[in-house]
């Protein structure tokens, strides 16, 4: 059996006296997707947050590759590609200087595929337009075209769909396949009907105060 | 490829790749960058007005004038730091960066103080010029605020860390940060102070100097926590 890339044991988070989840226990192997499903409310967003570093406030232990990750952080951070609800795209700045500055933060990007990724996330033509002059799904497709650069096995993505047109939620559903197939994990959120169906499990958040529960 | 030289390559690269966007940012926004020069020009415009227009008062009260606007004016343009980068999420981009955080605030600070501090020192010699501040005490005065501006970039950025996750930071910035800021104070206009009286300023700049230096070591880690803590609400 293969050590899990990413597993969370006994997982607990309480925020403004109410109980998130507790005794959340999950493993995300190499090439497995994870939808974490739950209402609004239930403490998704919280629990990508745990498991990307950015939010202390819980108990519990996460383990990449069997390490604590507390140990292994530089290992971790270099095998995260975090997309949260925030784009992190600057307006004032064009999508190419965006991603420039993304990839120099990352040393795991592919720096000349910047202008391969716009145009597959189709802003191909748009390379020198300030951010601000774009609409809302375009800025997010900015921050999507990160996918198509990084070479981190590990994406946590939070309801990375929201304001995507059909087609692009199609090749971007794709593209989550492929990483899958190609032996990367996949954490997301989204309150959308996935077309996945390899490889998927879910992980459901209860209403606050029930214990979550793992489906195989 | 040795890996250590791969990675010292990137650290330098990634500290001047920050600087540059910061300067851009800067400057794609640059009607931001006039009001704290505005702020600067005006205290010191309006102080003659206000208070009085003798040559012989100016010159006695000029460093304590330049040195208050430049201080007060560093303040004020503190809490955008890092204001837009959390607004907009490329704070948490730099938190999951592998790079070592305290070296993109550096180039953060850095970049705000050659937008800040770099200009208020570049224009305090006219300044000084209008408030008749003695010959003898206006390299001095440049001098001074050449060191101690930064440090006041390096001290704010503290206080701009542990108040950017809150939505009225402005007020708490100045509390946090004005107690920190006093010694520079009290050393800069000593520096002029002593020049113009033509005394030796050689102890003055070598306080101001190792305050700097302190602040250039230890502020960006205080930063770095600082930010941590911020994002992780």
């Amino acid at each position: 059996m293969t050590t899990p890339l990413l597993e969370v044991k006994d997982l607990f988070c309480e925020r403004d006296e109410r109980v998130l989840f507790a005794g959340l226990c999950f493993a995300l192997n190499p090439g497995e997707i994870i939808q974490v499903e739950g209402p609004n409310g239930s403490g998704k967003t919280t629990l990508l947050r745990i498991l990307s570093g950015l939010s202390q406030s819980f108990e519990g232990d996460i383990f990449l590759k069997g390490e604590p990750i507390a140990e292994v952080r530089d290992e971790f951070l270099a095998s995260l590609l975090y997309f949260g609800h925030l784009p992190g795209v600057k307006a004032t700045l064009t999508p190419e200087e965006n991603l420039r500055w993304y990839c120099a933060l990352h040393p795991h990007t592919r720096i000349e595929g910047i202008s391969m990724a716009l145009s597959n996330v189709g802003l191909y033509g748009y390379e020198d337009v300030p951010c601000h002059s774009l609409s809302a799904g375009q800025n997010r497709r900015v921050s999507l075209a990160r996918l198509y650069l990084s070479e981190a096995p590990l994406w946590v993505l939070d309801e990375p769909f929201t304001a995507i047109d059909k087609r692009g939620v199609a090749r971007k559903e794709a593209l989550i396949a492929r990483h899958a197939e190609q032996g990367g994990s996949v954490i997301l959120t989204t309150h959308h009907e996935l077309g996945i169906h390899d490889n998927l499990r879910r992980v459901s958040l209860g209403a606050p105060q029930e214990n979550a529960d793992v489906q195989g | 490829m040795c890996r250590d030289d791969a990675l010292e390559l990137s650290l330098t690269r990634v500290f001047w790749i920050t600087l540059k966007r910061d300067l851009m940012l800067a400057y794609r926004r640059r009607n931001d960058l006039i009001s704290p020069l505005m702020f600067f020009l005006m205290v010191a415009t309006l102080f003659p007005l206000g208070v009085s227009p003798d040559p012989q008062f100016l010159s006695q009260a000029a460093a304590g004038i330049v040195w208050v606007a430049a201080l007060l004016a560093t303040l004020l343009s503190m809490d955008s730091l890092f204001r837009s980068d959390y607004d907009d999420g490329s704070l948490e981009q730099m938190l999951l960066s592998p790079q070592p955080l305290a070296l993109l605030v550096f180039a953060k600070i850095c970049a705000h103080w050659m937008i800040s501090g770099l200009p208020l020192t570049l224009m305090a010699p006219l300044l000084a010029v209008m408030l008749f501040l003695p010959e003898q005490g206006m390299s001095a005065m440049v001098i001074s605020l050449l060191l101690g501006t930064p440090t006041l970039s390096l001290i704010g950025a503290i206080g701009a860390g542990l108040t950017v996750g809150l939505r009225k930071g402005g007020v708490l910035i100045s509390l946090l940060v004005l107690p920190l800021y006093i010694p520079v104070l009290i050393f800069g206009t000593g520096t002029v102070q002593a020049a113009s009286a033509g005394l030796p300023v050689g102890g003055y700049l070598a306080i101001l100097g190792a305050i700097l230096a302190l602040g250039m070591v230890l502020a960006p880690l205080a930063v770095a926590a600082s930010l941590r803590i911020s994002v992780s609400d």
